[in-house]
């Protein structure tokens, strides 16, 4: 049962974390992060920052589509711009990582402003189609713009750099990776304490009230939009980084559907969700490996077996989540705390 | 007394439907003053002019003195035109406390650097907002045991209050409430007048309003505007509104065929 924690001001009752039990669990959590690296060998190290990737790029949509209620088929393309702009950059300017990233999120904002300005009219499916019409054409320009793409071929890239540390390991690029995918989970967390973050829910819960009740949708659309392909475009800087090269069918539409299912298999309007729901999507084709490679000693044609059920296992998973938990892997662990908070007394 | 809001010649039609016609009436400052009318009237329409989120074909409408004319709803809402609405249009993915706060997105500026950051200007303005909406608004409305639900969690009654309370925390000139009572029971009606009548003489706030309970409304308005097929019948002080004869024939309807004749068919009389 938690009980005890009263607050004395309306700062301390609309901090994100509220009692000293979160903060405490927070604060492990925190070193945890910190010391995986050390513990972690190569292969989670590096699945280890793919997480972290996603969940950047996650959180992004999950502010345009889970809060805002405007549906993204483009993320891929936006991750895009941010990965050639970090590409270019590193080849043409030599500047540090921070500068890059930050100008590869701004011209993917940019982008997605571009992209929004349909989602006045547009709605629902409509705009589904209006992005993926957006990404189609970004891809089109990643493959032929050779000048500065690269064409088909892409860009390769020198690692990251800061004040003479580079950044060549997947060691060294988890220390860039995590901490800024907490930077930028924490900062998506504060905007939904402010009036944007509610002017973006009230937009997806009801769009002509909000715009009566003083909300100017075309605005606020544009700003989630912007936001969200920021975080898109940061997220995109980084995969370039990890992998040191881009080419078109490094962002591919898939891709796009891929962080879209996270998002709702994560819980749609929940940042938790999608933290969630990036590591599930991430993790599960990797754990679903881990599982043949661990049944070979006894069935020895399980690869055969089993690797074109990979994906079949993997839609059926997600499926299941919808039907069983249809408001994402962020209820659960609500249950769960809900449990705790509770007990000794029932539900 | 000066009127805050002035309605003049104001019509709308949705294609052949007419759904107001050469409508004026105006509303005094700080008074309660209720549209009342049958069902189809032209009532909610006549807000959702008022509103901006309909554009009449003619007419105007002025608020302080000023004509409202090509101002955008979200302007509106910036100058002092609070409302409620019919069907209740809280947000749903919000709780209470949230709801409320949204009423007063348009007296805040933080931006999106303030906002991602919640350090300095946009910190201490979300505060004061909290700290007004509590001691103002949920303290005066009665709903702080609710403030934590989720809106959806709520009875109706307690919806249509904490859509009251939003619409207080945008600090209206004019309070506009559209069926404030609609759908509730006894206890809850006279909680809802009560808060009406205190609204107008502790905030300063005019009311206007749409109801059709009529016990209230002859109760607790100074002003009512009688709207019938799209057409102000009569305004006035509701003793003199009870009296009028086109009044009771627009609820009760009429024995006389003459002048029933003379509503279905008026080119054939002049004929």
């Amino acid at each position: 049962m938690r009980i005890g924690d009263a607050k004395q001001s309306y700062e301390a009752d609309e901090a994100i974390l509220t009692s000293s039990t979160q903060k405490i669990w927070f604060a492990l959590f925190l070193f945890a992060l910190l010391l995986f690296p050390f513990m972690a060998d190569a292969y989670l190290l590096y699945l280890g920052c793919l997480v972290g990737i996603a969940v950047i790029s996650t959180t992004g949509l999950n502010i345009l589509t889970g809060f805002t209620g405007l549906i993204s088929l483009g993320q891929a393309g936006f991750m895009g711009v941010g990965g050639y702009t970090v590409a270019w950059l590193s080849a043409n300017t030599g500047l540090p990582f921070p500068v890059t990233l930050l100008l590869a999120g701004l011209l993917a904002a940019a982008v997605g402003i571009l992209v929004g300005l349909p989602s006045l009219r547009v709605k629902g499916l409509y705009l589904a189609i209006a992005t993926l019409a957006a990404s189609v054409f970004l891809h089109f320009i990643f493959a032929e713009w050779e000048s500065v793409t690269g064409g088909m071929g892409g860009l390769s890239l020198e690692p990251a750099h800061l004040f003479g540390l580079t950044f060549q390991s997947d060691f060294g690029m988890y220390f860039i990776i995590v901490p800024l995918a907490v930077l930028m989970v924490l900062a998506a967390k504060n905007v939904f304490r402010t009036r944007i973050g509610r002017a973006f829910i009230a937009i997806r819960d009801r769009d002509i009230s909000a715009e009566i009740l003083g909300i100017n949708l075309l605005h606020y659309k544009l700003m989630s939009f912007a936001l969200s392909s920021f975080y898109a475009g940061v997220a995109g800087g980084l995969f370039a980084y990890f992998f040191r090269v881009v080419t078109p069918e490094s962002f591919p539409l898939s891709m796009s559907i891929f962080y879209l299912a996270a998002v709702i298999v994560g819980g749609m309007g929940n940042l938790l969700g999608g933290i969630l729901g990036a590591a599930f999507m991430t993790l599960i084709p990797e754990a679903l490996k881990l599982l043949t490679a661990a049944l070979t000693p006894f069935y020895p044609n399980a690869p055969i077996f089993m690797s074109p059920m990979l994906e079949i296992i993997f839609g059926a998973l997600i499926v299941g989540f919808l039907i069983f938990e249809p408001h994402g892997l962020a209820e659960i662990w609500h249950r769960i705390r809900r449990f705790f908070s509770l007990w000794p007394f029932k539900n | 007394m000066s009127s805050i809001l002035e309605i003049s010649n104001l019509s709308l039609s949705f294609g052949g439907v007419k759904a107001l016609q050469d409508v004026s009436f105006r509303v005094p400052e700080n008074t309660v003053t209720t549209v009342i009318g049958p069902n189809g009237a032209g009532k909610t329409s006549l807000f959702n002019c008022i509103s901006g989120f309909y554009k009449p074909q003619q007419g105007t409408i002025r608020y302080q003195g000023e004509v409202l004319a090509g101002v955008k709803p979200p302007v509106r809402a910036a100058m002092g035109l609070a409302r409620t609405f019919q069907n209740i249009a809280l947000f749903r993915g919000m709780t209470v406390l949230d709801n409320i706060k949204l009423g007063a997105h348009v007296h805040m500026k933080s931006g999106l650097l303030g906002s991602l950051a919640y350090f300095g200007a946009a910190r201490r303005e979300e505060m004061a907002v909290r700290s007004h909406v509590e001691q103002h608004i949920i303290d005066f409305l009665e709903i702080d045991h609710i403030r934590r639900q989720p809106v959806a969690s709520l009875s109706y009654g307690l919806q249509k209050r904490v859509e009251l309370a939003r619409a207080l925390a945008m600090r209206p000139k004019v309070l506009m409430l559209d069926e404030p009572v609609a759908g509730m029971n006894r206890e809850e009606k006279e909680d809802m007048a009560r808060f009406i009548l205190d609204i107008r003489e502790e905030w300063g706030v005019t009311v206007l309003m749409v109801e059709h309970d009529m016990g209230m409304v002859m109760d607790i308005s100074d002003h009512i505007a009688v709207l019938n097929f799209g057409q102000v019948i009569t305004e006035g002080l509701p003793e003199e509104v009870q009296k009028n004869p086109q009044v009771i024939e627009a609820y009760l309807g009429t024995s006389d065929m003459d002048s029933l004749r003379k509503k279905l068919n008026p080119e054939q009389e002049v004929a």
